[in-house]
């Protein structure tokens, strides 16, 4: 046993580390550092950068375009990623459909999908909830009638992120409404977005942005071909991809970028007429988000590790783990950020301070400081890490189910 | 990074493991602390039959040549049992003191003896006044001819009662706080002038008080340098703690497996207690905090023998953070979930439960420790 | 609203105080204040104090010695009591066995009884609990079969706290096996503790006390003239017990009691080269304790105000809230004290220490100082607090069927 970095891991660190400092566009680095969530075009650009260099889908195999890092290269280029605020891979395509093309895809489709897939030509969300279908997906209600050698959609899909974004969408429907069992009637299907009968809704979340949405299918035709996998067998494609690849879940590098910039912010925050990490409470503070930090960090690899002795490809059930803590760890960090900024956190200034405004022309002066205009705004928005992804409390009922068996 | 056991650590995990169930149900336990020692002769004697004596000490002196990782291993293992034998205070306290500190002599004379059982020392550091402040001492060192006379009192000696051998930090110059002054001097427990007073621990452990009034030593009796003992003084107790930290895992876990199988077989209304999900969950939460514990366990193994003293001081810290406040919520839980009978002392978890609580106030509570990070953080 | 006390309500409170602090034994005084439990005699000595001055049954109605106070003075004399150090009066006389036999009892039994348990001459215990069945009590399966005029007893008590001290037991017992429901065929019976039959086995507690136990009963005879209220209609009787003046069950005092000595001890541990009570860390720690305490005394002025209202004599379920916030600070406050002894809380050498035995002669000096030797041993004990009384879990399910009714 050796938990110490390898002379390898690190020079594998710094490489990254140069390559993401040499190539991330500074615009995007500083809306990021700011605490604002990505552009479409942060993303887009980002993701082609990498790919060109051969390490967006440096989770596939190496067929496909994978590199043959070990788990540990794997969480060291993640956490780097967080740790330089670069912004994340667009993941519907790179940690979702990419892998289920990859093992369920026809070769046609492979063909099709997987190199716009990886270069972000082609921008994917996900079709999974319904409004009475969260944490019961199985029991999802959007319908699909064979109509010759197409599929007639009809229903609603809720919560859809960046389907405002999106070219195409990937989604569970059900074929058959007679199954014995409610996952057995349900098929996975590419559907692309500007096919007619579909709708996009905005959804405005508590941080007062546009990330998710509801999409509505009225009479969608989808042609057979764009069927992932066997008719009523969509159940075993979704639990590949919702198992696949868990160890980024905790998003680490994020949670730890968040505890360098309470450095950086801390001359500009002054209590009691010093600056803020001159009071040993807030170092307390700071330093007990660093011990979680540093625990997540080595269970994470103990994970990792784990599962790659394993190889029968099955998530490892202690990936709740990491889903559950690295969730917190995200909201309490960014919370510490909000507490941090404290009054200036409160006005819905993002607008107004809003660096794409500004660069778009308008000159006004920003009300508040730029630190200052987004501190919410994860705070707000990192109360979902809880729920999207399967809510904590039913990680808990799956280490239950797997681990403790009551 | 890797965390794959070699075969020989595969080995050794085994036969602990397998001596532990054999001789160490919990009833066994309980008759080695109400004997008059309090604790076993004839496991210590197994232990050394086995080379867990000899464990982190170098081939030449006929120890094992292990390393923490090892120790933790034996640590993790007699946790699960609740052992009551010396050996974190001869072995991983008193063993680190001579083999960062001494002379060939020493080391020559002391842990051939250490390996074989037939010495145990005691780590007397601690002091009434000084909570947790390894440079907190009182007790006096002063010249007399070409040796020493010891002056003062040590607190809270673990198995100090039994040890044949203490280490003791004495005050050979500075003031009560200073880092500066600090040296360890080797005393018999039999040297004139040293009494003792042993007691039972809260988790049934031994430990000892004891005072030092005109103890007359040699000048063979210094370990290290007169005056600047206090960097091995703080690598001893970061061993410790690293040690202490993977028992405390190795009782946290057996905890939370007892308070499963409880779960699974105490019924009222009916049915299971754990078919309630809040109790579901509640278990949940603890299995978390079993392996973020043992995480940090392993943090505080990797960094006792890092060079680096700032970069080790500061990990084993947050390993000693990490690991207390998950103890303290996994084995308070423990008792919750088994009710009644969890406030018993013939019940195993109250034991666990203690067990960690002595932990967490070994060495620096969590609170202590958090307080000495912060000081590092901006 | 008004949040302040009146003015009489602060001469009320001075009056107590005063009366404690003439009165109250300075050896009692000391033991508690140094965290040891109170001897038997501590309680008797000090129940018989208050019962000649009236107070000692102050929850009863007037008729049967009681005061009028309000709840508000209610409050403000437990906590004064527990503030001051003083003792709490045996509750299975005054808070249990009292009120059940003013409610249920027949002229014979309120005659006998009553000033007996007010003044301590009988020292109660409580039968209820039983191997299988703890937090499911109507499970209870001690049986009483009707001989003549006596039942008979077999079966097996478990958790009795004090039965070693007692000279009476209360207890639940299954007249009616068959009955259509397990709370249909319980009866509440009398039993005096030397009858034959009855065994007593200590059960040590982790704290290495001796306050629990088992009690056998082996073919005890009991008189019918011993049962309180009808046969099988045991369950009213208990339920009504259980419910009765929860209003105290905080213990609130206690905790605001310890918060106040913990500042005292900080004053004079050392860390860092300075008194603990300047560590930011501790004083945050005492401030969060304070605030909780701060809460929880008004919310319990709401619970008692709104018990005064109404009349119907059911128990708030709200009083839930109390119970488990009460015992959580109770459970904190005493893991604050032994926290500040640290690693000389950890000896078990609260036997060397005992003051009983240091009156007794025993002239050896001490180990440790006086107040560290019992730091520890509440917080142990105190695990039960959340157990005892109905469960923690238990308590939130009332909440649930009470008042959130999921
Ligand atoms: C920011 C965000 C982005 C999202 N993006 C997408 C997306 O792109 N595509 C997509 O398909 N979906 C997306 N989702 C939806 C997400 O997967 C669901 O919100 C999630 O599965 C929970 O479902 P629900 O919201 O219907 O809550 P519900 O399932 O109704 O749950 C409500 C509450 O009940 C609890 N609960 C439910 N069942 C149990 C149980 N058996 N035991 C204990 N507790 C239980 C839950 O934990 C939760 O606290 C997103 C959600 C969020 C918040
Ligand atoms: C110090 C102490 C003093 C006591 N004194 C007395 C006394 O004088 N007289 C007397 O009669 N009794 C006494 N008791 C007994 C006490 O009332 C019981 O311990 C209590 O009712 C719990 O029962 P149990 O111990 O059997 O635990 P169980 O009921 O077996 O509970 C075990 C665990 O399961 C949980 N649980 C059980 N059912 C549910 C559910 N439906 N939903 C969620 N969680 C659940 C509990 O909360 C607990 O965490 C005492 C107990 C203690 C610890």
């Amino acid at each position: 046993m050796e938990l110490r970095f390898t002379e390898e891991e690190i020079a594998f660190r710094q490489e990254v580390r140069a390559f993401i400092r040499g190539n991330l566009p500074a615009k995007t680095l500083e809306r990021m550092r700011l605490g604002y969530p990505p552009t479409k075009s942060d993303v887009v650009t980002w993701q082609r950068i990498l790919n060109k260099k051969g390490w967006a889908t440096y989770k596939w195999p190496q067929e496909y375009g994978g590199q043959a890092w070990s788990p540990t290269m794997r969480m060291i280029f993640q956490d780097e990623n967080m740790l330089a605020h670069a912004p994340e891979v667009n993941s519907f395509n790179i940690t979702m459909i990419g892998p289920v093309l990859i093992q369920f895809g026809t070769p046609e489709q492979k063909e099709r999908f997987i190199a716009p897939t990886a270069n972000l030509d082609i921008w994917w969300c996900q079709g999974f909830s319904e409004p009475g279908s969260g944490s019961d997906l199985a029991s999802l209600k959007t319908s699909a009638v064979l109509d010759g050698d197409h599929y007639v959609v009809n229903g609603q899909k809720i919560w859809t992120s960046t389907a405002h974004h999106a070219d195409w969408i990937f989604a569970l429907v059900r074929t058959n409404p007679q199954a014995r069992k409610p996952q057995e009637g349900i098929s996975f299907l590419l559907i692309d977005m500007k096919t007619p009968g579909i709708t996009v809704r905005p959804i405005i979340s508590i941080d007062g942005s546009h990330h998710f949405n509801e999409v509505f299918f009225d009479d969608v035709r989808v042609p057979v071909t764009q069927r992932v996998y066997e008719e009523n067998k969509g159940w075993d494609v979704a639990k590949f991809l919702l198992g696949n690849e868990r160890t980024g879940i905790a998003r680490l590098g994020k949670s730890m970028a968040r505890l360098e910039d309470i450095r950086e912010l801390s001359p500009h925050l002054r209590n009691h007429g010093a600056p803020l990490l001159d009071d040993k409470l807030q170092r307390e503070r700071v330093a007990s988000l660093e011990i979680r930090a540093k625990a997540l960090e080595i269970t994470q690899l103990r994970v990792v590790a784990k599962m790659m002795q394993q190889s029968d490809g099955k998530p490892d059930p202690f990936s709740s783990l990491l889903k559950i803590k690295g969730g917190e760890l995200g909201q309490d960090t960014s919370e510490l950020i909000m507490d941090a900024v404290g009054p200036l956190a409160m006005p819905q200034w993002a607008k107004e301070l809003d660096l794409l405004n500004r660069e778009s022309g308008e000159n006004e002066p920003p009300i508040g400081p730029d630190y200052a205009g987004f501190a919410a705004g994860p705070y707000l928005m990192h109360r979902a890490s809880s729920i999207a992804g399967g809510t904590t409390e039913i990680q808990k009922n799956i280490l239950n189910k797997a681990v403790l068996r009551l | 990074m890797d965390f794959e056991l070699t075969e020989d650590q595969r080995l050794l995990n085994d036969s602990v493991s397998r001596l532990l169930a054999d001789r160490y149900a919990f009833d066994a336990r309980r008759g080695y602390i109400k004997s008059a020692q309090g604790w076993s002769q004839e496991m210590w004697e197994k232990y050394a039959e086995l080379g867990l004596l000899g464990l982190p000490f170098p081939e030449e002196y006929g120890g094992f040549g292990g390393g923490a990782v090892d120790i933790m291993m034996v640590m993790e293992a007699f946790g699960r049992s609740l052992v009551v034998e010396p050996f974190l205070a001869t072995v991983v306290l008193g063993g680190s003191a001579i083999k960062y500190a001494g002379n060939e002599a020493q080391k020559g004379e002391i842990l051939p003896q250490i390996v074989d059982g037939s010495l145990k020392l005691g780590w007397a550091h601690g002091e009434q006044q000084a909570r947790y402040d390894l440079t907190d001492v009182l007790t006096t060192a002063t010249k007399d001819g070409s040796g020493w006379v010891l002056e003062g009192a040590k607190s809270v000696v673990l198995h100090g009662d039994c040890a044949d051998m203490l280490v003791v930090s004495a005050r050979t110059g500075g003031d009560r706080m200073d880092k500066e002054g600090l040296t360890l001097f080797l005393v018999p427990a039999n040297t004139p002038g040293v009494a003792r007073r042993g007691y039972a621990m809260r988790d049934g452990t031994r430990a000892a008080e004891i005072s030092l009034s005109t103890v007359k030593l040699g000048p063979e009796a210094v370990l290290g340098t007169v005056g600047d003992a206090y960097g091995i003084i703080e690598r001893v107790t970061q061993a410790g703690i690293a040690a202490f930290a993977a028992e405390t895992v190795g009782a946290c876990e057996a905890a939370h497996t007892m308070t499963l199988d409880y779960l699974r077989t105490r019924v009222q209304f009916g049915r299971p207690i754990g078919t309630n999900q809040v109790l579901q969950h509640k278990a949940a939460d603890m299995l978390i905090e079993v392996e973020q514990a043992r995480s940090m366990a392993m943090l505080a193994a990797m960094m006792v023998d890092e060079e680096d003293a700032a970069e080790r001081t500061r990990n084993i810290s947050m390993a000693k953070v990490g690991v207390g406040q998950s103890g303290r919520f996994v084995t308070q839980n423990s008792v919750q979930l088994h009710g009644g009978i969890g406030m018993t002392e013939e019940y195993a978890v109250g034991h666990y439960f203690r067990r960690v609580m002595v932990f967490e106030h070994s060495w620096g509570d969590s609170a202590y420790h958090l307080g000495l990070l912060a000081d590092q953080v901006g | 609203m008004d949040l302040r006390f009146t003015e009489e309500e602060v001469a009320f409170r001075k009056e107590v105080r005063d009366f404690i602090r003439q009165n109250l034994p300075a050896r009692t005084r000391e033991r508690l204040r140094l965290g040891y439990s109170p001897t038997k005699q501590d309680i008797v000595d000090w129940q018989r104090i208050l019962n000649k001055k009236g107070w000692a049954t102050y929850k009863w109605p007037k008729a049967y010695g009681g005061t009028d106070w309000s709840p508000t003075q209610r409050m403000i004399f437990q906590e004064e009591n527990q503030i001051n150090h003083a003792p709490e009066v045996n509750g299975f006389n005054i808070t249990m066995i009292g009120p059940v036999i003013i409610q249920f009892g027949t002229p014979e039994q309120k005659a006998h009884i009553l000033p007996r348990a007010a003044n301590l001459e009988d020292w109660w215990c409580q039968g209820f609990s039983e191997p299988g069945s703890g937090s499911d009590l109507a499970s209870l399966k001690t049986a009483a079969k009707r001989v003549g005029d006596d039942y008979i007893v077999n079966g097996q008590k478990i958790w009795t706290s004090t039965a070693h001290h007692a000279d009476w037991c209360f207890a639940l017992v299954r007249t009616d096996p068959n009955a259509r429901k397990p709370q249909e065929g319980i009866s509440f019976l009398l039993i005096d503790m030397k009858t034959p039959g009855i065994t007593v086995r200590p059960i040590i507690s982790i704290d290495n006390s001796h306050h629990l136990n088992e009690v056998f009963f082996d073919d005890v005879k009991v008189p019918v003239a011993n049962r309180v209220y009808e046969e099988n209609k045991g369950w009213d009787v208990a339920k009504f017990l259980l419910g009765n003046e929860r209003t105290g069950i905080a213990r609130l005092g206690k905790s605001m009691e310890r918060i106040n000595y913990a500042q005292e001890l900080a004053r004079d541990v050392r860390q860092n080269g300075k008194p603990l009570i300047e560590d930011a860390g501790f004083r945050q720690r005492v401030a969060k304790l304070q605030v909780q305490a701060k809460a929880l005394e008004l919310t319990q002025l709401r619970v008692v105000a709104k018990a005064a209202g109404n009349s119907d004599g059911k128990p708030d379920p709200f009083s839930s809230v109390l119970k488990i916030k009460g015992t959580e600070l109770l459970q904190d406050t005493a893991e604050l004290v032994m926290d500040i002894a640290g690693p000389l809380a950890m000896p078990d050498w609260a036997k060397e220490l005992d003051l009983l035995n240091r009156e007794s002669g025993d002239n050896e000096p001490l180990i440790g100082p006086e107040w560290a030797g019992y730091a520890a041993p509440p917080y142990l004990m105190l695990r039960a607090a959340s157990i005892y009384g109905g469960t923690n879990e238990i308590q939130k399910n009332i909440l649930n069927k009470a008042i959130l009714r999921l």
